[in-house]
C-alpha cells in the first residue's frame, strides 16, 4: 500500500481528479498549501510597504493506492497537471503501514 | 346714536390696538425659530457623520491591519464612540461652546450635563436670523467628537492595550479636543455681532460710540483663539485631522514600531473591509462637511459639490502617480487618495469653489503618497495606518489651501463680514497674507497643544495602565489576548 503525495498548481485539480478516476482512483484528500521551490514569488505593494512575496499557493494532494498502481497513478497526474512552466509541481511517493475503513472496520487492501 | 358711539367707540378701540401691536412689533421683533428644513438636514448630517465611524473608519482600518488584529481595531473604534458621547453630553459640549473666563483656550462649565439646554433652546448659524435647535448641534457636534480620538488608533493599531486606549481617550478628548474645537469654532454668532454693530451705527454721541465699540470689540472677543486670529476651518481640517494626525505620529513612535516591523509581511488581511470602509467615509462625509454649514441651503450644497470632486480628483491623482511611481495602479492607493482628498477638502468646503476644489483634490495625493512611503520609510517611525502622513498632513495642505481657493477670484465665497451691515453677510476685502497668516497661526496652535499635550498624556496612560502589550501577545494577536474573541472562526 503506497500514499502519492502531489504538490500541483492550483488550477489543476479538475484535471488530475478526472484523470485518477480515469484509471479507477476514486478517492483524494486535497489541501490548500503554500510553498516555493524554482518558482519565484512576486512583489506586494501596500502605500509604502512593499514586501517579497516568496510562497506560491499550491494545493498537496493525496491519494491512498495498492502498490501495483502506483506508476500508473504517477503518470496521471503528471500528464494532467503538466503545464511545462517552473513550479508546475513534484510527486513523492510514501508507503503505508496499515489502512482502516472506519465505517466498516476493514482492513489494509480492503480498505483502499 | 347709540349705534354710532359703540361704532366709534369700537373703531377707536380699534385704532388703539392696532397701533399698540404696530408699536409692540418694532420693539420686540419675534425671536427666530428653527426651520424643519434645516433641522432635518442637521439630524440627517449626524446620522451620516456616526455613519463614517461605524462601521466606515472601522472597517476601512480594520481591513488594514492583519486577521488576529482585526477585531481589535473594531472594538477600539466602537468603544470610542460610546465613551465619547457621553463625556460629551456631560461636560465636553461645555467646554468647547460656551464662553469663560480663559474663553480664549476653553470654554466654562455652564452646561454642564446639558444645563440649561432644552428642547426649545436655539444656536445660531452662519446666517443672520437663522437658528438651529441647540440639542441638534450638541449632537452633530458629537459625532465629530466621537470620530476624532477613533482616527488616532490607526497610527499604533496592532500593539496597543485596549484599556489604554480608553484611559488615554478620555484624556484627550478633555485635554486636547475639546479647547481646539472651542480654539477654533467658539464665536458669539452673527446676530450677537450685528446687534453690536447696530448698537455701535445708532450711537449718537462720543460716548455712546466708545461704549458701543467697547461692546462690539467683546463680542467679536467672546470666540476661540484661532477664531479670533480669523483661522478658516469650516468642517475640523485642523479641529479633527490635523489634530488626530500628529496626536497619532507622536503615540506611534513613543509606542514603537510592531514587532517585526520592516522584516516580516503585514499585509492588510482585507482589502475589500477596507474598501467598503473608504466607500462608506466617503458618503458618510457628506454630513461631516455639508452639514457643517448647518443650515440646509447654498453653502451645504456648495460643501457637497466641493467635497465630491475633491475627492474624485484625489482618487484619481493617487491612483497615477502610485502607477508612475511603482507601475500598477492599485486599490488601497485609490481609497487613501480619496480619504485624502476628503481630508484635505474638509476645511475648504464651504469656502473654495469646485474647480478650486479639484485642484486641492490632485495636489493632495502626490504630497500624501510623499509621506506615507517615502518620508516614513526614511524616518522609519511605524505610524501602521498613516494617520499622521495622510490625516495630519492633508489637514495641513487643506488648512492652507483653504486660505488660497476662499478668494473671490479664485471661485470661492470671500471672508464673511457680519458687522460692515449689521443683519447681512458681507464679504470683506480678501488679503492673501492676513488670511494665510490666520492659518499658519491655527495649524502651528494645533501642532504644539495637541502634538505636546498628546505626549504628556500617553505618558500618564503608560504610568496607569501601560500603552503596549508584551510581545509575546502581539506576536499572537490583540483578538486573543485583549479581548477572548476571534474576528474570524472559520
Amino acid at each position: 500500500m503506497k500514499i502519492v503525495m502531489a504538490i500541483i498548481k492550483p488550477f489543476k485539480l479538475e484535471e488530475v481528479r478526472d484523470a485518477l478516476t480515469t484509471i479507477g482512483v476514486h478517492g483524494l484528500t486535497v489541501t490548500e498549501v503554500k510553498g516555493y521551490g524554482r518558482q519565484k514569488g512576486h512583489t506586494e505593494i501596500y502605500r509604502g510597504a512593499e514586501y517579497a512575496v516568496s510562497f506560491l499557493p499550491k494545493l498537496k494532494i493525496e491519494v491512498a493506492i495498492s502498490s501495483d498502481l502506483v506508476s500508473q497513478v504517477i503518470d496521471a497526474i503528471s500528464e494532467a497537471a503538466k503545464t511545462g512552466q517552473i513550479g508546475d509541481g513534484k510527486i513523492f511517493v510514501s508507503s503505508i503501514e496499515q489502512t482502516v475503513r472506519i465505517r466498516t472496520g476493514e482492513r489494509d487492501q480492503d480498505a483502499l | 346714536m347709540k349705534l354710532r358711539s359703540m361704532l366709534s367707540l369700537g373703531l377707536a378701540s380699534l385704532a388703539t390696538t392696532l397701533t399698540s401691536v404696530a408699536v409692540l412689533a418694532a420693539d420686540a421683533p419675534a425671536a427666530p425659530v428653527p426651520n424643519k428644513g434645516d433641522t432635518t438636514w442637521m439630524l440627517i448630517s449626524t446620522v451620516l457623520v456616526l455613519l463614517m465611524t461605524i462601521p466606515g473608519l472601522a472597517l476601512f482600518y480594520g481591513g488594514l491591519v492583519r486577521t488576529k488584529n482585526m477585531l481589535s481595531v473594531l472594538s477600539q473604534v466602537f468603544a470610542i464612540v460610546a465613551l465619547v458621547a457621553i463625556l460629551w453630553v456631560v461636560f465636553g459640549y461645555s467646554l468647547a461652546f460656551t464662553p469663560s473666563a480663559i474663553g480664549d483656550y476653553v470654554g466654562g462649565l455652564d452646561k454642564l450635563f446639558l444645563k440649561g439646554v432644552t428642547v426649545d433652546s436655539v444656536v445660531a448659524t452662519f446666517s443672520n436670523g437663522v437658528v438651529i435647535p441647540e440639542l441638534v448641534y450638541v449632537v452633530f457636534q458629537m459625532t465629530f467628537a466621537c470620530i476624532t480620538p477613533a482616527l488616532i488608533v490607526g497610527a499604533f493599531a496592532e500593539r496597543i492595550r485596549f484599556s489604554a486606549v480608553l484611559v488615554f481617550v478620555t484624556l484627550w478628548v478633555t485635554f486636547i479636543y475639546f479647547p481646539i474645537a472651542h480654539m477654533v469654532w467658539y464665536w458669539a454668532g452673527p446676530d450677537a455681532i450685528a446687534d453690536a454693530a447696530k448698537a455701535l451705527a445708532a450711537a449718537t454721541d462720543d460716548a455712546a460710540k466708545a461704549a458701543a465699540q467697547t461692546k462690539l470689540d467683546a463680542v467679536m472677543a467672546d470666540a476661540g483663539l484661532a477664531f479670533q486670529w480669523g483661522a478658516l476651518d469650516f468642517a475640523g481640517g485642523t479641529v479633527v485631522h490635523i489634530n488626530a494626525g500628529i496626536a497619532g505620529l507622536v503615540g506611534a513612535i513613543m509606542i514603537g514600531k510592531r514587532v517585526g516591523y520592516g522584516k516580516e509581511l503585514m499585509a492588510p488581511h482585507s482589502l475589500t473591509m477596507t474598501m467598503v470602509g473608504a466607500s462608506l467615509l466617503w458618503v458618510g462625509w457628506f454630513g461631516f462637511n455639508a452639514g457643517s454649514n448647518l443650515e440646509a441651503g447654498g453653502g451645504a450644497v456648495l460643501a457637497m459639490v466641493n467635497t465630491f470632486v475633491a475627492t474624485a480628483a484625489a482618487t484619481l491623482s493617487w491612483l497615477f502617480t502610485e502607477w508612475m511611481a511603482k507601475g500598477k495602479p492599485t486599490l488601497l492607493g485609490m481609497v487613501s487618495g480619496a480619504v485624502a482628498g476628503l481630508v484635505a477638502v474638509t476645511p475648504a468646503s464651504g469656502f473654495a469653489g469646485p474647480m478650486g476644489a479639484i485642484v486641492l483634490g490632485l495636489l493632495v495625493s502626490p504630497v500624501c503618497y510623499f509621506f506615507v512611503s517615502t518620508v516614513k520609510n526614511a524616518l522609519k517611525y511605524d505610524d501602521s495606518l498613516d494617520v499622521f502622513g495622510v490625516h495630519c498632513v492633508g489637514g495641513i495642505i487643506g488648512a492652507l489651501a483653504t486660505g488660497i481657493l476662499v478668494n473671490p477670484a479664485l471661485g470661492g465665497v470671500g471672508i464673511a463680514d457680519y458687522a460692515m451691515k449689521p443683519g447681512e453677510l458681507s464679504v470683506a476685502d480678501y488679503d492673501m497674507a492676513t488670511v494665510m497668516m490666520g492659518q499658519l497661526k491655527a495649524v502651528a496652535l494645533t501642532l504644539v497643544w495637541s502634538g505636546v499635550g498628546s505626549a504628556i498624556l500617553y505618558k500618564i496612560t503608560d504610568m496607569l495602565v501601560g500603552l503596549r502589550v508584551s510581545p509575546e501577545a502581539e506576536r499572537e494577536g490583540l483578538d486573543i489576548t485583549e479581548h477572548d474573541e476571534r474576528a474570524y472562526n472559520y
